[in-house]
Formats: C-alpha cells, sequence, structure tokens
C-alpha cells in the first residue's frame, strides 16, 4: 500500500500526478483531484490501476484523469476523464459505461418549502404512483418501430412533440435533448426490444426523484440567473440514464471492439477497456449506436419530468405557472463526446470520454445557452439520499485542464454487501423520517446500498473540484423527498 | 456441500464467482448467482420455460453473453430464472433450458438490480471448473 502511495506526486494541495513511470505501458501520465485525506481510501482500491490502465489507450492526450469522487469501477473508475486524438486515438465504449447518458436534470419550483407542509408524504406517493420505478417496472408507453427511431434520433425532442413536457425545457437541455449523429441502424434488435417497454421508468441503483429545499446559496446572482431565488425553495433532482437500451448497446460494442483490435493492432490491460479507432468503421457504428441511447436517456428524463409536473399538480393546489417546475439544467455523466479543445494553442477536435463525470463548461463557451453564457454551464452533483445536493458552474480552469469535466457525486465509499451489512433499510428509512425526509423505495436492501454511509461525504467532494478551480459552487440543496427504484 | 456461487464485494458494484462439478455447471451457477442477486429466489416458482443458445469465440465472451441473456429476458418478458438446465456445452457454445416465472410485483422480493455482466477481472477457470464475472450495478 505504502508503494502505491509513494507512487503518487503531490502537484498542489489539491492535484496528484501517477506518473508515467508508475508503469511501463501508460502513454501519459495520471492526474488526481483529490484532497489528502481522500488518499488511502483512493490508493485502497485499485483505483490507481484503473488510471493506469486508461492512461494505455491510444492517443490518449495529456493525461488519464480521475474527480474526487473517483471510485473503482470496471475498465475505467468511475469519475474518470480520458480525451483521445480522433486521427489515432480511439473510443471505448468501456470509458462510457452501460448506463449511456446516465445524468441529472434539476426543475425549480416557484413554491416555498411551507406549501409541502402537510402534503409531503402524498406528493412522494404521487411522484411514486406517476413515475414507473424500481427492478423490473415497465413505463406506460409501448415503443413501436416508427417510434423507436424518433426517440433515437429525436431524444428529449421527439418526447416533447409527443406532449411530455414543454419546448422550453430543450433550451436548457445539453445537446438540447438531441444530439446530432444518432444511427439508429446502429443500434442492435436486442437493444431496441430492452428498450420498448422502458422508456419513462426511472430504473433501480442508484437511480431517483428528489425533492430538494434550498439550504445555502453560495452565488446569489448566479443562483438567480438559474431562477434559484432563496433558501427554503423547492427544487426537484431527477437521476436516470439509458436503461437497457443503453446496457445492451454497450455489451454489443465492447464485443464488436474486441474483435476489432487485433485487426488494429490494439492491446489493452483490461478487457473492458475494448477499444476502436475513433475514425474506424467500429467506431463511428459504435458512437452512432451511444448518441441513439443518449438521445432514448434524454427522452427518458423528459417523460419522467412530464410525470413529475403531473404528480406535483394533482398534490399542490395551484396552477402550473404558480408551481413552476422549469428545467434549470440537464447534464450527462457518462458519455463520450466530439469537442473542440484548446491544445497548446491550436483548436482540435477530441472525443471526450466522460464515464461519472460532468460536463463543465466555462462562461461564454458556444455550446451553452444564452441564458447561462455569462455564468457558465450548470452543473449539478447530487450526494446521496441524507445528505446535500450542489449547484456549481462550469469554469475556464476546468475547460484548460479537464476538458471541461468535473464530478458527478458523491462517490461510493463501501460496498453494497459492507452497506447492506452494517445498515438496515427499514432503520435507515425511519432515521430519515426522523428527519423529516420521506423515502418511498422498490426495495429495502436497495435503500441499505444507497444511505448515506455508504457514500463519500459530497461535501469533501465540491470542496476539492472548487479548490481546483473546476467548478464553483453556486448552491446546495437538502432533501425532503426521495423515491427510488 | 460447496456453495455453488458467492458474491465478492467491490465498491460500487458486485462480484459474482460461480463453481461447479465440471464448468458448464458453474456457468449455470454463475446464472443462479446473478439471479439471487436480484430477487429472493425463495419467492419464484420455476413454470415457465426459455431456451437459450449462445455462441461466442472464447470462453470468457460466452460467460459476459451469458449473463447478459438473461438480462435481456428479464427486460424483455419479465423473467426471472430460477433453474437451468444444461443442453449442451462447449467453449464457444452453451446450449440450456431456464426455468423460472415472470416477475410479479405482489409476490417476488426485489433485492438490486443489475446493469450488465462486465470483463473487467473476468475469469473462466476450466481446470477448477469456477468462473467469474462483475456485475454493473
Amino acid at each position: 500500500m505504502k508503494r502505491v502511495n509513494s507512487a503518487l506526486e503531490q502537484i498542489d494541495r489539491y492535484r496528484w500526478r501517477l506518473p508515467r513511470e508508475y508503469r511501463q505501458d501508460m502513454r501519459v501520465p495520471g492526474i488526481i483531484y483529490a484532497s489528502r485525506e481522500m488518499l488511502p481510501h483512493i490508493t485502497e482500491e485499485n483505483v490507481l490501476g484503473q488510471v493506469a490502465n486508461v492512461a494505455c489507450l491510444p492517443g490518449i492526450i495529456r493525461a488519464s484523469m480521475a474527480m474526487p469522487d473517483v471510485h473503482w469501477g470496471y475498465g475505467f473508475p468511475i469519475g474518470g476523464v480520458a480525451a483521445t486524438d480522433l486521427e489515432g486515438g480511439v473510443v471505448s465504449p468501456g470509458g462510457v459505461g452501460f448506463d449511456i447518458n446516465c445524468g441529472v436534470r434539476l426543475l425549480r419550483t416557484r413554491l416555498d418549502s411551507t406549501a409541502l407542509d402537510g402534503k409531503l408524504e402524498k406528493l412522494v406517493r404521487a411522484l411514486w404512483d406517476c413515475i414507473p420505478s424500481g427492478l423490473g417496472t415497465t413505463g406506460i408507453i409501448r415503443l413501436g418501430k416508427r417510434d423507436m427511431e424518433g426517440v433515437l434520433t429525436g431524444g428529449a425532442c421527439w418526447a416533447v412533440e409527443q406532449g411530455y413536457g414543454r419546448y422550453d425545457d430543450l433550451l436548457y437541455t445539453e445537446e438540447n435533448g438531441q444530439v446530432a449523429g444518432a444511427d439508429p441502424d446502429a443500434v442492435g434488435l436486442h437493444a431496441r426490444e430492452r428498450g420498448s417497454l422502458q422508456l419513462g421508468t426511472l430504473g433501480s441503483g442508484n437511480h431517483f426523484v428528489e425533492i430538494g429545499v434550498v439550504d445555502e446559496i453560495y452565488e446569489p446572482e448566479a443562483a438567480r440567473v438559474m431562477g434559484i431565488e432563496k433558501t427554503g425553495q423547492v427544487l426537484v433532482w431527477i437521476h436516470t440514464g439509458s436503461r437497457g437500451l443503453g446496457h445492451q448497446v454497450a455489451d454489443d460494442y465492447i464485443k464488436v471492439m474486441l474483435e476489432a483490435m487485433p485487426r488494429y493492432g490494439i492491446s489493452v490491460p483490461d478487457r473492458q477497456l475494448a477499444c476502436a479507432p475513433v475514425s474506424s468503421k467500429e467506431g463511428n457504428s459504435y458512437l452512432g449506436a451511444m448518441r441513439s441511447a443518449a438521445n432514448y436517456a434524454w427522452a427518458n428524463r423528459q417523460i419522467i419530468t412530464h410525470h413529475a409536473r403531473q404528480a406535483f399538480a394533482s398534490v399542490i393546489n395551484a396552477c402550473e405557472n404558480s408551481i413552476g417546475l422549469d428545467l434549470v439544467y440537464d447534464v450527462s455523466h457518462n458519455i463520450a463526446k466530439i469537442e473542440s479543445h484548446s491544445l497548446e494553442g491550436k483548436a482540435r477536435s477530441l472525443c471526450v470520454h466522460r464515464k461519472g463525470a460532468t460536463r463543465a463548461f466555462p462562461p461564454g463557451h458556444a455550446q451553452l445557452p444564452e441564458l447561462y453564457s455569462a455564468i457558465g454551464q450548470p452543473v449539478l452533483v447530487p450526494g446521496d439520499m441524507g445528505r446535500y445536493s450542489y449547484i456549481l458552474t462550469g469554469t475556464q480552469t476546468a475547460m484548460e485542464e479537464t476538458f471541461g469535466s468535473t464530478c458527478h457525486g458523491a462517490g461510493r465509499m463501501k460496498s453494497r454487501k459492507e452497506a447492506k451489512r452494517i445498515i438496515d433499510g427499514r432503520e435507515f428509512v425511519k432515521e430519515l423520517a426522523g428527519r423529516g425526509i420521506v423515502v418511498q423505495a422498490g426495495s429495502l436492501s436497495g435503500i441499505a446500498e444507497e444511505a448515506s454511509l455508504a457514500y463519500k461525504d459530497i461535501t469533501s467532494v465540491i470542496d476539492v473540484v472548487t479548490g481546483a478551480g473546476l467548478s464553483k459552487p453556486v448552491a446546495r440543496t437538502r432533501p425532503v423527498g426521495v423515491i427510488k427504484g | 456441500m460447496r456453495n455453488k456461487y458467492k458474491t465478492i464485494e467491490h465498491t460500487a458494484d458486485i462480484g459474482l464467482v460461480a463453481y461447479g462439478e465440471n464448468l458448464p455447471e458453474a456457468f449455470l451457477n454463475a446464472g443462479i448467482g446473478m439471479s439471487s442477486i436480484m430477487v429472493d429466489l425463495r419467492t419464484v416458482k420455476a413454470d415457465t420455460r426459455i431456451d437459450i443458445i449462445i455462441e461466442e469465440d472464447d470462453p470468457e465472451k460466452l460467460l459476459f453473453e451469458w449473463l447478459n441473456r438473461l438480462l435481456y429476458y428479464f427486460d424483455t418478458r419479465s423473467i426471472i430464472f430460477k433453474r437451468f438446465e444444461l443442453i449442451s456445452f462447449a467453449s464457444n457454445r452453451l446450449e440450456a433450458s431456464g426455468y423460472g416465472e415472470k416477475y410479479n410485483p405482489l409476490r417476488h422480493i426485489i433485492k438490486t438490480g443489475v446493469k450488465s455482466a462486465t470483463f473487467h477481472k473476468i475469469m473462466v477457470d476450466e481446470k477448477k471448473n469456477r468462473v467469474r464475472v462483475l456485475l454493473d450495478i
């Protein structure tokens, strides 16, 4: 353990370098964003090995990076960022993960928390009833072939056209909820079948819908731009992804890449990192299928948004306008994007893999909606269901150092098995209820796995990204109601 | 009697090791192990049969695809498998009948959702009739 620890060189208080010499096959160094206190956990966890593995990918630029919520994943670490050159570089489905375009969206209400007095339990129940959640649930939508094409190419835009939500929602969704370059023909039959019944469903694991209350505002001006006016304001967080369709796309293309690698003379230290040149036939097909799955995920979050609005309307006696529930922003944290970044003063197109990392573009970036041009891209970082969630903005430092990326959550600390050993799901729900947090969940063991103790304290993660300048905290919310799959 | 499978610790996900008297049995036990992570199998009947054929060009891919095919049947037909019968096995082909039941939220106790099998630390040990896989949760 000591040896591994001593492998890291401290750059400054929040940055640690894993030198190229750490392993012979590394093409670039690793950079880990962390506080000193986080290091024992990170080095205990095979994370350094995974950072080093990613550093071996052909065409990787600058460094294999890990955000402070990093933890042991499969292939890439969760919290990993890697950019590859379009010429000679690779794209790896393992660098996106199975839950393609898993992401977070945040809605703001015009309600004060007092509007929920006496209604919170009913509201959580209504959300549970309106949003199919948990393992094995299917949605109310049955996607035929034509509609499936619409979802895979149109994403959230397709959903709005079908009456799920508002056109304004699209303005405040990364890629406007419809990433270009989707290739539905690259999505296999099994993936389509898995996706045909699951649109508009939350899924299980760490996916949730959370009613949060603004607890602190750090940057009042930026908060105001986002429509976050005062403490006590009710916000709604939604965290889910592309469901079985995305999982199957990843499965299919990892196998395609494994087959293709010898043809391109590529070998990787972990088969889960299977990859192909970005510009190859296989690379192109994967990107086309991945973008289709990303659009499915945006449609999914859009439909859930619509159902959350219906749930609020059924419980709060007020018109839609006074409830609000307008979209603040929607960001993906499992995706590969072709983006333009400056390398030694020259603009270069790169394939940026974010695996459990959030895009964090700075003020003035051309891809931001006009509203956010002055403050930078909203970055949405949910914590665990018993603690806080943070709203931040992207920065120039992130753009220059991490290809415009930052953390995505609290980061797991304890395994699911260990969490279940030390936490009783029923007790945890009771404890949360004692603190005024109402939880509705499909599985008590699932709740135990997702309890606060299983996660790092999100505040320590936020302190690192703030200290390192990768993002700027704007406000914080605390949970009052949660539905979990 | 030796356990048919056991789960192993991983921070974000769950590792699964399965054993058998022979290699195909270890594959089938991995399937049961994965089902048992998802649902309390004591609540599941085995009254529906699905025949499954997997063909891949190496044993690790065969294991990866076998488990993912079971997840495909869960997503598309809501089937939870409780038991498997081997029809035939080779290092690049597995044919088996799966017996299980359509998921019923009123009767079945749901545990943890599995998104996919992964290749990370995947292992097919033909000498010890043992397989290992990390499941993405």
